[in-house]
């Protein structure tokens, strides 16, 4: 418990003690919205979940892409 | 088909866009880690706080780098999801293992020994502290060989089998994929190269600071540190280097001939040192010369390729029409045999929905006959198996040239900076504050080369990039590209200013 409370307040006075990591930290968070909450639900679904549901309808659908070539 | 052509340029570029990004990050990250561990090594070992202050600088643009630089790889992961769904279907299974043990390695790493190493200061040891330090940078560079395991097995693909059933490429030996050698050759390369631009990032910084007159003993010291540092792996990355031409003239001889301009294969071929390529020249013309103007040294490709002065070197002529003397096949040959691996995969898919097992056995049967060319069963023509010969070349030399002329850099700055005359030659410290962007053209003209040097193919002679890709439409992707263009832009411009801003602080004002 006590290891774990030393562990806490490590990292507690790490951050607040932080200047420019703050800022690093805030282009890190506004980064990563960017990136999980708009590109990867707006922009990039991924394919294959989207237009299947299980891993045999994926598998078929690769087979007949690599059967079928464009 | 014209959709398809439009969808695969489209997504090729992205991808690239993405890639070459994120590489503006990664390889100052993998060396600039152990730069900063070296100097705080010499400030543990002689108790100088100088050296202290100067590890400290140093660790504050790493964090800047690291910051920007995080999370811009997980795009690709997306982008693999999204426009190449069938490549990441199709190798899943090889490639899960190494983005799993990378994604758990750099999370620990990161949540531990990053935050000692930057909240650790008078609060652990001295000796915690430089093992902190020490073990963020051979875990940075750990998590970049995993990365690299899984791009070597698209350059040379090991130790799997496809499966049909699944329509997966399979691990069934962890270890060959692990132990690929072109995984290792391109690693070294890679990491080599990463701390040869550290080197330069440093040595620009504080030429900087001396042409301006400013933080001289700071500068002197850390240029003598960075200067040794590259001047030691730009020698192993030469050595590296010519490793990884070895890995290529062996699985990739259709890169190798694209990257130093070879149309007809020779034995005791020459290395093209520099050169420049006859635009009207076309594969399959004979009369042409390559070259309008070259400087060759004779049988270095040769030697540096096979490690024999006699060895044939193929060119791309050789490859695409074949040459019956060196038992070379044509890729209408290997077109022929693809097809049939094709055709057998349709057999199997008839006899699994008939539930026929003997004709599923029979099937399979064919396909593992002629499954090693499966790739050249989607090809249209043969021309299509050789890649953008200007475009490979020219990032090829531009690669060695400049890898070159650092290893002379290196050595001029580190003579001049032991005699103590470095403060007299602004010539060479402005050549010291141009290495920069050079290192940065090297850097993304080496990913050129192993990125563009192997298409047609996502999966070398298995998987063309046109079979790679999603159904989706080319406008979706077009868009996200000039998407991804805004935001890299406003990332980096970012980076370059809360940069320079620090810079200019300089280590007293840190």
């Amino acid at each position: 418990m006590k290891l774990l409370r030393s562990i806490v307040l490590f990292y507690k006075d790490g951050f607040v003690s932080m200047r420019l990591g703050k800022k690093l930290w805030l282009i890190i968070a506004i980064k990563l919205f960017i990136l999980f909450a708009v590109v990867k639900l707006l922009f990039l679904p991924n394919v294959l979940d989207e237009k299947f549901k299980t891993e045999k309808e994926k598998s078929e659908y690769i087979m007949n892409s690599l059967t079928n070539s464009k | 088909m014209e959709h398809v052509s439009e969808l695969v340029d489209w997504s090729r570029a992205q991808f690239a866009l993405t890639a070459l990004y994120h590489w503006i990050f990664v390889p100052l990250t993998l060396g600039l880690s152990f730069i900063i561990a070296i100097m705080e090594t010499v400030y543990v070992k002689t108790n100088d706080e100088w050296w202290k202050k100067t590890t400290q600088f140093w660790m504050t643009l790493f964090a800047i780098n690291f910051a920007l630089g995080l999370a811009t790889g997980i795009i690709m992961e997306f982008e693999f999801g999204t426009n190449w769904s069938n490549y990441s279907w199709i190798v899943g299974d090889i490639f899960g293992a190494p983005l799993a043990i990378e994604g758990i390695m750099a999370f620990f790493m990161e949540s531990t020994f990053f935050a000692i190493m930057f909240f650790g200061w008078n609060k652990v040891s001295k000796k915690t502290h430089l093992l902190s330090t020490w073990l963020v940078a051979i875990g940075s560079n750990l998590s970049a060989l995993w990365i690299l395991i899984a791009n070597g097995w698209m350059q040379h693909p090991v130790g799997m089998t496809f499966n049909p059933d699944s329509a997966r490429n399979e691990m069934v030996d962890f270890w060959a994929v692990v132990l690929n050698p072109n995984a290792y050759s391109k690693f070294l390369h890679t990491i080599s190269s990463g701390y040869v631009l550290a080197s330069l990032f440093v040595i620009a910084v504080s030429s900087w600071y001396l042409l301006r007159g400013r933080e001289i003993k700071f500068a002197k010291r850390s240029i003598i540190v960075a200067a040794s540092f590259g001047m030691i792996t730009s020698l192993y990355m030469l050595a590296s280097g010519d490793e990884s031409a070895h890995q290529v003239a062996l699985n990739q001889p259709m890169k190798l001939a694209a990257m130093e301009g070879i149309y007809r294969g020779e034995e005791r071929q020459g290395l093209v040192a520099a050169g420049i390529l006859n635009p009207a020249k076309t594969i399959g013309d004979d009369k042409l010369d390559t070259f309008l103007v070259k400087v060759e040294i004779p049988y270095v490709l040769s030697v540096l390729g096979y490690h024999s002065l006699d060895a044939f070197v193929p060119g791309v002529n050789d490859l695409v029409y074949g040459n019956a003397e060196h038992k070379i096949m044509s890729v209408s040959e290997k077109m022929v045999v693809g097809k049939e691996a094709v055709s057998a995969l349709g057999e199997y898919k008839v006899a699994q929905k008939a539930n026929d097992e003997i004709a599923k056995q029979e099937a399979f049967k064919h396909f593992e006959a002629s499954e090693k060319y499966l790739g050249y069963g989607y090809l249209k023509d043969p021309k299509e198996a050789v890649p953008d010969m200007p475009l490979v070349f020219y990032s090829f030399h531009t690669m060695v040239g400049l890898g070159s002329f650092f290893i002379f850099m290196f050595f001029m700055i580190l003579y001049n900076s032991m005699t103590g005359d470095i403060l007299k030659q602004k010539w060479l410290l402005l050549l010291g504050v141009l290495g920069l962007p050079l290192g940065y053209v090297a850097q993304e003209a080496g990913w050129i080369v192993a990125e563009a040097g192997r298409q047609p193919w996502a999966i070398q002679d298995m998987l063309p990039v046109h079979m790679a890709t999603s159904n989706i439409a080319a406008g979706n992707v077009m868009i996200t590209f000039w998407m991804f263009a805004v935001i890299f832009t406003a990332l980096l411009i970012a980076e370059v200013s809360i940069m320079t801003k620090q810079i200019k602080i300089g280590p007293e004002g840190h």
